[in-house]
């Protein structure tokens, strides 16, 4: 490709077509982002027509357009929500003054850094996705994965955007630089842990979208409140799409207990070998694997007590999420206080309110998570099992912050190494656990009539198509 | 170092400081030109009156000095070199009675702001080493004849002669009192001359500089302090014999007249608007814009034209503004952070001026018109700003107008087929800096071969060329740099001043150290921690409580 065809290829509210330098900018970068989808991208289907939701403006009736679509062919726009001309800065020291339409010079590299570390994620969890069509238990869910992928393709763009329009050359070698990683390798790592995790089986799948991407809709949150108005705005909008990610996990997981616990009812059994005699996931493997998509993920919030948060609150770049629910915006007075591993052992201590920003977020986060777990207990019980699913204490398996030091269970009590190491596979998933999921997606279903044995279909079907519409149209 | 004083006034806001002054506007010293047996010499005589400071709340007692008096120093070692071409050597003394000079007013420094008196001792520190130059490259050695006591500052001024005749009537003594009676350091280039360029046995110029009474008579000579210290009858034949011996050695090469005439220039809240130099100041943004544009006509091709065009030459007009800008960025404009160095204008002219500047070096007005050119360059690398280069299309980044890109922090140059650079001969080692190595030197000590890479390009030099040869920081296209540049400039204001001076100094002068690097390196940034210790400016400091009856109280902690 030697011209963008602006507009109607890369779908716009930034005026596109009157901006040389992001013009140019990416006239240099698309090429590589669609090498990068092609190499790295979901492996297999590039070729098939896909049901895919197209944003096309912020409109209402234009953030979401069906159609059919070759996955490569996919117009990823770049899209801002709207401008409000009369925002002020709603936190920290700035507060109250205008927002920024361009990068103060001061605060540069922190926001290079904070956009570039939010943009990372985004091709990441493309990466350690590509495999699952490969494994697919529907049509339907098919669709929902590439849907997905598309998306973080498009969020992305999205902070491409953000780079190639105010952070120069530096920006454009960051935005290059975000194609070059690889989740999962070696040499060039994802910069964050929880995206260079394999997600190789759909249970992976849905817990990370579940709880990974929902960790994306708290720092999207947090960086809609910034002072630096284009990312404000443009994460607003990519909130919208996120949405969406969190209901594939939600439903996805939600669909997985809800058919154990049908086939649990059933045949009238309750220990796990039983249940996997009947071709489904138990519900201690939902449990461990829970354990360890919840905890890389709150690991993603970053370190409990922190002068990086502090700071990034001081000076306007990143809030807290829903910034007005809170009373006090500047929160230099007020003191937070939290369970700290301090000499071996807990301790409880007041940290400054700015410090604590990252466990404010994490608590928040927290709270959403319990919301969709409390779903999936109330399906468990609907069909009469009893078994809670639980989120495990945020001192258990962490390897960022204060607990990354320390041994606790999932009930949050503090043990010793030997004994955590022992006990490990009773509470993450072990390789048996891994072979016996994989063992069931050993092949995909193609047929949009047809669902695995190990997932009850879904409701009901997308923009009103009936579930077994063809979402995917894919030679086997 | 100055006498009692009672009462403790602070003055009122400071009304701007103006640089400029003329011998006939002289309130402190007398500028004479006398005979000797060696030829003529000017005698410059300190006679400070006590009402005569440039700001109220300091009388001037026992010749001590503030900038005032400094200004009229600088000013008359200025008009020797360009407006006395007959002088050989030069005498300064005191007009008082058993006192040469007390040095820095105490007064004055107590009640100035620390920036002022970073730069009131870098301004002193620069005219004393501009007696050296004068005597060094000029040819106009100087002679002190320190007729009464000379404390402190006094005696620093002395040193910066090449000789010192001291009267020993058994009370004038040369001292430093600053460190046993003030608890501060002789702040201009004493300690350093006395080791480095007297070459006093360090023990004794230890023991020296905390005798607050100072060292007097045949002591004095013995140490290496003075030269000579004849009794008072025999003090006059002294200083004549020695002024007349300067003299009738001196190789100053002759040279008609050039006055140095009054700058035009158009002061206004915005900046300073002059000739050739214009100062744009930004004060929300803590940003000024110094351009120097080149000639906009035929400027002079010999020695002769060039005496005819006298100060109106751009080659001494250009750079007294740029001189008188920097002043006035230094002392009146402290909220300015980061300056953006501009040039604009035709280059060839530059480089003509540049062609005549070489060709005649050997010329006695030529090689001083290019003396100050280099002396207003040191004062540049000096200056407590961020300096951003900005090459664009209008820019004349050539020769001796380089010099200010090299002199910059960072060049950030246009990648844009009508924006270049150029050198010229004199980029070649007629502008030393303090550290004594050119520009292109200091920037290429890695890789000294650059330099002669560089000297020997032909021609326009390039963004791309430009940028092989490393003489930019940043090569932004038109697309970014506007951005590039606005991002680069808020971002250096933002950071902390006191940090980006202690960097920007620290990074400007790599190599070899001299005299003058120790002196603004060194003993500066020696002195400038020790005026904002406890020890000398806390509420029980010996700087504070100087003339009243309380003592001072230390911190005896060493650090």
């Amino acid at each position: 490709m030697t011209t963008v065809d602006h507009g109607e290829r890369i779908p716009n509210n930034v005026n596109l077509a009157g901006d040389k330098r992001l013009q140019r900018a990416l006239e240099a970068w698309q090429p590589n982002y669609l090498k990068w989808w092609r190499e790295m991208g979901p492996s297999g289907f590039q070729e098939d027509d896909v049901y895919l939701r197209t944003a096309i403006s912020v409109e209402t009736d234009g953030w979401a357009h069906f159609g059919y679509v070759k996955m490569p062919d996919y117009r990823w726009g770049i899209f801002l929500s709207d401008e409000d001309p009369d925002r002020t800065i709603g936190f920290g020291d700035q507060m109250g003054q205008p927002v920024w339409k361009e990068v103060p010079g001061e605060h540069r590299n922190a926001l290079r850094r904070l956009i570039v570390t939010q943009a990372d994620t985004e091709p990441a969890s493309v990466e350690q996705q590509r495999m699952l069509g490969n494994t697919c238990p529907s049509v339907y869910d098919l669709r929902n994965l590439f849907q997905v992928n598309v998306e973080e393709g498009r969020h992305l763009w999205a902070m491409v955007y953000l780079l190639h329009s105010h952070f120069g050359r530096d920006g454009r070698e960051e935005a290059e630089a975000l194609l070059e990683r690889r989740s999962g390798d070696p040499d060039k790592p994802r910069i964050l842990g929880a995206f260079n995790e394999p997600c190789t089986n759909w249970l992976d799948f849905f817990m990370f979208t579940f709880f990974t991407d929902r960790d994306g809709k708290y720092q999207l949150l947090a960086l809609a409140e910034s002072a630096f108005d284009p990312l404000s705005r443009s994460a607003r909008f990519m909130l919208t799409e996120e949405a969406h990610h969190m209901f594939v996990g939600e439903t996805g997981v939600q669909r997985i207990v809800e058919r154990t616990a049908q086939l649990m009812k059933q045949h009238g059994v309750e220990r796990p070998e039983d249940v996997r005699k009947l071709g489904a996931i138990d519900l201690p493997t939902v449990q461990r694997t829970l354990n360890l998509w919840f905890t890389l993920s709150i690991d993603l919030f970053g370190g409990e007590v922190s002068s990086n948060a502090a700071s990034s609150f001081a000076t306007g770049l990143k809030g807290r999420a829903h910034e007005d629910q809170f009373e006090d915006h500047v929160a230099l007075a007020g003191s937070y206080r939290m369970e700290l591993f301090r000499g071996g052992a807990m301790a409880h201590e007041d940290v400054p309110m700015r410090n604590a920003m990252n466990e404010v977020l994490r608590d928040g986060y927290i709270a959403d998570c319990q919301r969709g777990v409390d779903k999936w207990n109330k399906t468990i019980a609907s069909q009469g099992i009893d078994f809670t699913l639980t989120l495990p204490s945020r001192r258990f398996h962490r390897h960022i912050g204060t607990w990354a030091e320390a041994f606790a269970d999932p009930s949050g009590t503090l043990i010793g190494k030997d004994q955590w190491e022992a006990a490990r596979d009773h509470w993450l998933p072990s390789a048996g656990d891994r072979a016996y999921i994989q063992s069931l997606m050993q092949r995909p279903i193609y047929d949009p009539t047809q669902m695995a044995n190990w997932i009850a279909p879904p409701k009901q079907g997308i923009k009103g198509r009936a579930l077994d519409f063809q979402y995917v149209r894919h030679e086997a | 170092m100055a006498a009692h004083q009672s009462g403790n006034h602070r003055p009122g806001p400071r009304a701007p400081v103006r640089f400029e002054t003329h011998p006939d506007r002289y309130r402190h010293w007398r500028l004479d030109v006398v005979d000797t047996e060696g030829g003529q010499a000017a005698r410059l005589t300190m006679n400070v009156p006590e009402d005569g400071g440039l700001n109220p709340g300091y009388p001037l007692k026992l010749n001590s000095y503030d900038l005032g008096v400094d200004l009229e120093l600088a000013d008359a070692l200025q008009r020797v070199r360009f407006e006395h071409p007959e002088v050989k050597a030069l005498v300064v003394t005191s007009g008082k009675d058993r006192i040469f000079c007390s040095g820095a007013n105490i007064y004055m420094l107590g009640t100035s702001s620390h920036a002022f008196k970073v730069n009131f001792c870098k301004f002193t520190n620069e005219t004393r080493l501009y007696l050296e130059d004068m005597s060094e490259h000029t040819g106009v050695a100087s002679l002190c004849a320190v007729n009464g006591t000379a404390s402190g500052g006094g005696y620093e001024l002395a040193i910066a002669c090449d000789e010192i005749v001291l009267a020993d009537d058994g009370s004038s003594a040369v001292s430093f009192p600053e460190t046993p009676l003030l608890a501060v350091l002789p702040g201009t280039g004493g300690l350093t001359r006395l080791v480095d360029k007297r070459k006093v046995r360090r023990d004794l110029a230890d023991v020296f500089s905390t005798v607050a009474e100072g060292v007097r008579g045949k002591r004095a000579v013995e140490w290496g302090l003075v030269d000579e210290a004849p009794p008072r009858a025999k003090f006059d034949e002294a200083v004549r014999r020695r002024l007349a011996a300067l003299a009738a050695r001196s190789k100053r090469k002759p040279h008609a007249p050039v006055t140095l005439t009054p700058l035009k220039a158009t002061r206004s809240a915005g900046g300073v608007e002059y000739r050739y130099v214009s100062l744009v100041l930004d004060d929300k943004k803590r940003t000024a814009t110094l351009t120097v544009r080149a000639p906009d006509g035929d400027e002079p091709t010999t020695p002769a034209e060039l005496a005819k065009a006298g100060a109106d030459a751009w080659a001494l007009c250009a750079f007294r503004e740029l001189d008188d800008a920097l002043l006035e960025l230094r002392f009146n404009q402290p909220q300015i952070g980061v300056v953006a160095l501009r040039t604009s204008g035709d280059a060839a002219r530059v480089l003509a001026v540049d062609a005549m500047l070489s060709k005649h070096k050997d010329d006695g007005l030529v090689a001083e018109v290019a003396l100050f050119i280099k002396r207003v360059l040191k004062r540049l690398d000096l200056t407590a700003k961020s300096l951003f280069a900005l090459a664009d299309k209008d820019s004349c980044f050539a020769g001796t107008l380089l010099e200010l890109a090299l002199a910059a922090d960072r060049v950030y140059m246009l990648d844009d087929d009508e924006v270049a650079l150029q050198v010229s001969p004199m980029n070649a080692g007629r502008y030393p800096m303090g550290n004594g190595l050119s520009r292109l030197q200091s920037r290429f000590l890695r890789e000294p071969a650059r330099v002669s890479r560089v000297l020997e390009t032909q021609g326009a030099i390039g963004t791309q060329q430009a940028n092989e040869l490393e003489l930019v920081t940043f090569a932004p296209d038109d697309i970014d740099w506007d951005d590039e540049v606005r991002i680069a400039f808020e971002e250096r204001a933002s950071m902390s001043p006191d940090a980006l001076t202690g960097m920007e100094a620290s990074l400007r002068f790599a190599g070899p150290e001299t005299l003058e690097t120790k002196i603004f390196a060194r003993l500066s940034a020696w002195q400038n921690w020790i005026f904002q210790r406890p020890n000398a400016v806390g509420e029980k400091g010996a700087l504070t409580l100087y003339g009243k009856p309380e003592r001072p109280e230390f911190d005896f902690h060493r650090t």
